[in-house]
């Protein structure tokens, strides 16, 4: 004979203060737990949609970022002219030869500036990246001073609204336009004529070349014939890999944090729940001996007090879930370690986070419900009559 | 007295709610001393920094070098006392894991200006003496077991190719925030790998280093070196070191304000919990306390004996997980060497998480304490249990 | 006790309800009672007759709806609830059905308790709760808490915290409901040596008829209304 869903569900409405305190505490513990996983899941989708799978990025050999790398005019001309380069209409090849510095700009609300990649692209560029996309103002001429910035940068930083002007490099550069990059990593990039920023910082070299494949099988064959020639010394990374890589450290920096806070935040609740449901037992002592001399039995009773424990979790849970949903529209924009510059990043809820943290609260709940269930179950049906 | 013995008492009636609660303390209090010392372990570079030394850098970006001339005419601003160089070097040591920063230097001058690494005087005039020569923080060297005489491989990722040092000097820390998990070598050996190998970029450094006569005057001579450089190719940016380190912070803001959040958030939680167990104690009491109170002890005592038990049981699980914070921390520090030069639990932690255990224990006292302080005698008497 | 200017108790017009579920259900029934110095009264009556109700306003733990409450003269139904505290604390002795001792404390720490109200000093505590254990007969029980003790010990123990402050009103709420038949007589014995020797004034709620031959007058009540007193022996 099953306990009804009723009793159990009246015992925790009966007691509201405790039931909200105890579940309370699971909802602030399901809502860490979702927001560090929706953190890394928002990271991840920002460099995962930075890179495409039909690009290949070069740079030098034993650099590790766009910044510290350099390769020269005749080093890209040759990678350009591999058979493996995907041409456009009339027959160019697909590439954009790239250069990328880092200015200091100041965030809305800060005095201390933030550094921000620009990135020199050629004409090629905005090919190569179908995501980017010009949602105010117009592109830059190519041959002038004239730049347009992500939609990040646009959001939280000062003095890059259409019409100012940045100053660097002894120039002044003009903002004409936003691009909203799909909330990849180029939304926190100010973008600009590759010629005239190597011009006004004096460079010679590029910093890398991004080639779109004819095929996207093609990569062992084209980084192969790349870096046999000795006269190249580059090394070519998949897009997609190549920024996924760019900010490993920051997201196992996340996770290893998401790990430490749910451990310890669920030992706390599942504390919570055995307190509250060990006195749940205590409470109800001269119930539970009722209820089995009415005859249920003990597995029953065990299911009813694991059934009020579980509710309790979901309910957390549940809470929890839809306070971090609300995140999602928060933006966090801080420094990657590994780029040294800035990236911008959201909170991103996916089904299987969804899943997760309802799974987790729920465990939770039947991890502090369990050994008080047990001591319910196996109360000896006198003695728990006589406590009345 | 008998106030005390009876709050004890009751602390221990219900063991098992009560230990569990501790240990629910003692892990939030351990968890937020262990966040703060990790938003502390942050700001150890500015700690560190001295109130006497300016650092400049190109006003672009630091990832832009300015031509090494500017040194002399740096020296002719009133108020310098001596300059120095310090270019980052960003090579890996076997492996990424192993990070450390790198920074070549003016084995001439730098530690001059830097008083707090103590170098025994042998050591400083052997590693001036060798071109290849290295000097390292103790910290460092006990990680990797380097001894003086040793030979260190870099791989470099911004000058690149595999470069070799030989240990010739360690330092040691003058006080608790100075960092020792650093290595220097000389600038002029990667000056001239330069020449030999990118022309371009030689005579170029990362950043100078500045002392000034008189520390009070850092505003104006900043903005006086600044000011030299003006309208030039690489225009600067010069502002105390403090305020360089406090730079690399400001751009992870967000990272460590949510540290912070989440820090209070682990405190919210047990807050919850330990509400949760004075609930439910003051339910079970309420005969008791309306016996009391039937005796003519008044409301407050009443109260007071449910705050008092809240505190007690908050202050015994903050003081055990203030105990443990220390050697947890010490782990941590171990474990994340790469990542925290300095990992160590400050004194203000330790006040912060006492108050924590104190607003825990308070709070959680209220609504119980106030729901017990107003029963009516005649119903908590007819409570049972 | 007939005379009002001789009573301890004086009770007039004394009305007193709850409201459940938004209707009113009257308790106590326009009472008019009064109680001597020295007497030993029990009131008895069936459940919900009012008998506990009548008893708590007594010892002020409860406040009527209307009618006069005097006691020694001094009307209580004035006092705020703290005065009402000082007063308990100075006048009345509780004893209960279930004793209620505080079970973290042995039974010298529980007698000395509503001592802690007072001005005596630790040696005056100590001596007074040790002379009244021994009246009680449990001077080698004091170092023992509750769980260590029968339940006619722990009653002994109760009655001594309700007389180590020398009240003058003992009030016993069903003193001897949760006794053996040997320890209640006990208990009954005790209560009615204090009264005639000590000359305590008692009022105790009793359903045994037993129990209540050992008070001098029987109060009935039904219903909320007194129908009649009686004198026993």
């Amino acid at each position: 004979m099953k306990v009804p869903f009723s009793y159990v569900f009246r015992n925790l409405w009966t007691r509201k203060l405790t039931t909200l305190l105890t579940a309370g505490g699971m909802a602030l513990v399901a809502f860490v737990f979702a927001a560090v996983l929706m953190l890394d899941a928002g990271l991840n989708r920002t460099m995962v949609g930075t890179g495409s799978a039909e690009n290949v990025i070069f740079i030098r050999k034993g650099a590790e970022t766009e910044i510290q790398s350099g390769l020269t005019r005749d080093q890209a001309a040759l990678v350009e002219s591999q058979p493996q380069v995907a041409r456009g209409t009339g027959g160019q090849p697909m590439v954009s030869k790239e250069s990328l510095v880092l200015i200091s700009l100041t965030k809305t609300g800060q005095d201390k500036g933030s550094n921000i990649v620009t990135r020199g692209v050629s004409p090629m560029g905005f090919a190569l990246r179908p995501q980017v996309k010009i949602v105010e103002g117009r592109l830059f001429q190519p041959g002038t001073s004239e730049i347009v910035v992500g939609k990040s940068i646009h959001d939280e930083f000062d003095g890059v609204a259409i019409g100012q002007k940045l100053r660097f490099a002894q120039r002044e550069w003009l903002v004409v336009g936003t691009f909203d990059a799909g909330k990849s990593a180029f939304d926190s990039e100010v973008w600009g004529d590759v010629e005239q920023l190597m011009q006004a910082f004096r460079r010679t070299n590029y910093s890398s070349i991004i080639v779109k494949m004819s095929n996207v099988d093609n990569f062992e064959a084209l980084t192969k014939s790349v870096e046999d020639d000795i006269r190249i010394a580059l090394e070519g990374k998949r897009e997609r890999l190549f920024y996924e890589d760019q900010s490993r450290a920051l997201s196992t920096f996340i996770s290893f944090l998401g790990i430490f806070l749910s451990v310890i935040f669920s030992v706390g609740a599942m504390i919570g729940a055995a307190i509250t449901m060990y006195s749940s037992v205590a409470m109800r002592t001269a119930e539970i001996g009722t209820l089995r001399a009415l005859g249920f039995r003990q597995p029953s009773i065990l299911a009813a007090f694991l059934t009020e424990s579980l509710l309790l979790g979901l309910v957390g849970g549940l809470a929890g879930l839809a306070c971090a949903a609300f995140l999602q529209s928060i933006t966090i924009s801080t420094m990657n370690f590994q780029s040294f510059s800035q990236l911008a990043f959201s909170f991103l809820l996916t089904f299987k986070i969804v899943v997760q943290t309802v799974i987790f609260s729920l465990l939770m709940g039947f991890v502090g419900g369990f050994l008080p269930a047990v001591k319910a179950a196996r109360m000896k049906i006198v003695d728990s009559l006589r406590a009345a | 007295m008998f106030f005390f013995k009876l709050v004890f008492k009751n602390v221990f009636r219900a063991k098992l709610r009560s230990s569990l609660t501790i240990i629910g303390l003692i892990i939030a209090i351990v968890a937020f001393g262990l966040l703060q010392t990790v938003v502390d372990a942050w700001f150890a570079g500015s700690n560190a920094a001295s109130a006497s030394r300016l650092v400049t850098r190109n006003a672009i970006s630091l990832v832009f070098p300015m031509p090494i001339y500017y040194r002399e005419r740096m020296r002719a601003v009133s108020g310098v006392k001596s300059v120095t160089l310090l270019n980052w070097f960003g090579g890996i040591y076997k492996e990424p894991r192993n990070f450390f920063p790198q920074f070549a230097i003016d084995h001439e001058n730098f530690f001059d200006l830097y008083p707090e690494f103590v170098i025994p005087p042998d050591q400083l005039i052997a590693f001036k003496r060798d071109r290849q020569g290295a000097a390292v923080g103790r910290k460092l060297a006990n990680e990797f077991g380097w001894k003086i005489g040793d030979t260190i491989p870099i791989r470099g990722t911004i000058f690149s190719g595999t470069w070799t040092f030989t240990l010739r000097a360690i330092f040691d820390a003058k006080d608790d925030t100075t960092i020792t998990r650093q290595m220097y070598f000389h600038w002029d050996y990667v000056n001239e790998w330069l020449k030999q190998k990118n022309p371009r970029r030689m005579e170029q450094i990362g950043t100078f280093v500045i002392e000034v006569d008189d520390p009070s005057r850092t505003a104006d001579i900043s903005k006086a070196i600044d000011a030299e450089f003006k309208n030039s190719l690489a225009e600067t940016l010069t502002e105390s070191e403090k305020s360089f380190q406090l730079g690399f912070i400001s751009q992870m803001e967000q990272i460590i304000l949510t540290i912070r959040i989440v820090s209070f958030v682990v405190i919210f939680i047990i807050m919850a919990v330990v509400a949760n167990t004075m609930a439910m104690t003051a339910r079970e009491r309420l005969t008791e306390y309306a016996t009391l109170k039937a005796l003519g002890f008044g409301p407050g005592f009443v109260a007071s004996l449910i705050f008092g038990e809240a505190l007690m049981l908050s202050l015994i699980g903050g003081g055990l997980g203030i105990l443990l914070t220390f050697p947890l921390a010490k782990g941590v520090g171990v474990i994340a060497a790469a990542v925290f030069a300095v990992f160590k639990v400050s004194q203000s932690t330790v006040l912060l998480q006492l108050a924590c255990a104190l607003v825990v224990g308070v709070t959680a006292a209220i609504v119980p304490g106030w729901r017990s302080a107003r029963v009516k005698i005649v119903d908590g008497l007819r409570h049972v249990g | 006790m007939t005379e009002t200017a001789n009573s301890l108790v004086e009770i007039r017009n004394l009305t007193k309800g709850y409201t459940r579920g938004g209707q009113k259900v009257p308790v106590l029934d326009n009472i008019t009672l009064n109680i001597a110095r020295g007497d030993f009264i029990a009131l008895m009556g069936p459940s919900g007759s009012g008998k506990s109700t009548l008893l708590n306003l007594i010892a002020g733990i409860d406040k009527p709806d209307s009618g006069v409450l005097k006691i020694d003269g001094e009307d209580i139904t004035v006092l705020s609830e703290g005065q009402l505290a000082d007063w308990r604390a100075a006048n009345i002795g509780f004893i209960f059905q279930f004793y209620n001792l505080m079970p973290v404390l042995t039974a010298f720490e529980n007698v000395e308790l509503p001592l802690l109200l007072t001005n005596l000093s630790k040696s005056d505590r100590r001596g007074r709760v040790e002379m009244t254990l021994s009246l009680v007969g449990l001077s080698d029980r004091m170092e023992h808490y509750p769980n260590e003790l029968s339940g006619g010990q722990q009653q002994r123990v109760a009655i001594a915290r309700a007389i180590v402050t020398d009240p003058t009103i003992l009030v016993c709420d069903e003193p001897t409901g949760d006794l053996d038949k040997q320890s209640a007589s006990d208990v009954l014995t005790m209560l009615k040596q204090l009264n005639v020797e000590m000359g305590k004034t008692i009022i105790m709620v009793t359903h045994d008829a037993h129990a209540a031959e050992a008070a001098k007058h029987i109060v009935h009540l039904e219903k909320g209304e007194l129908i009649d007193e009686s004198l026993t022996t």
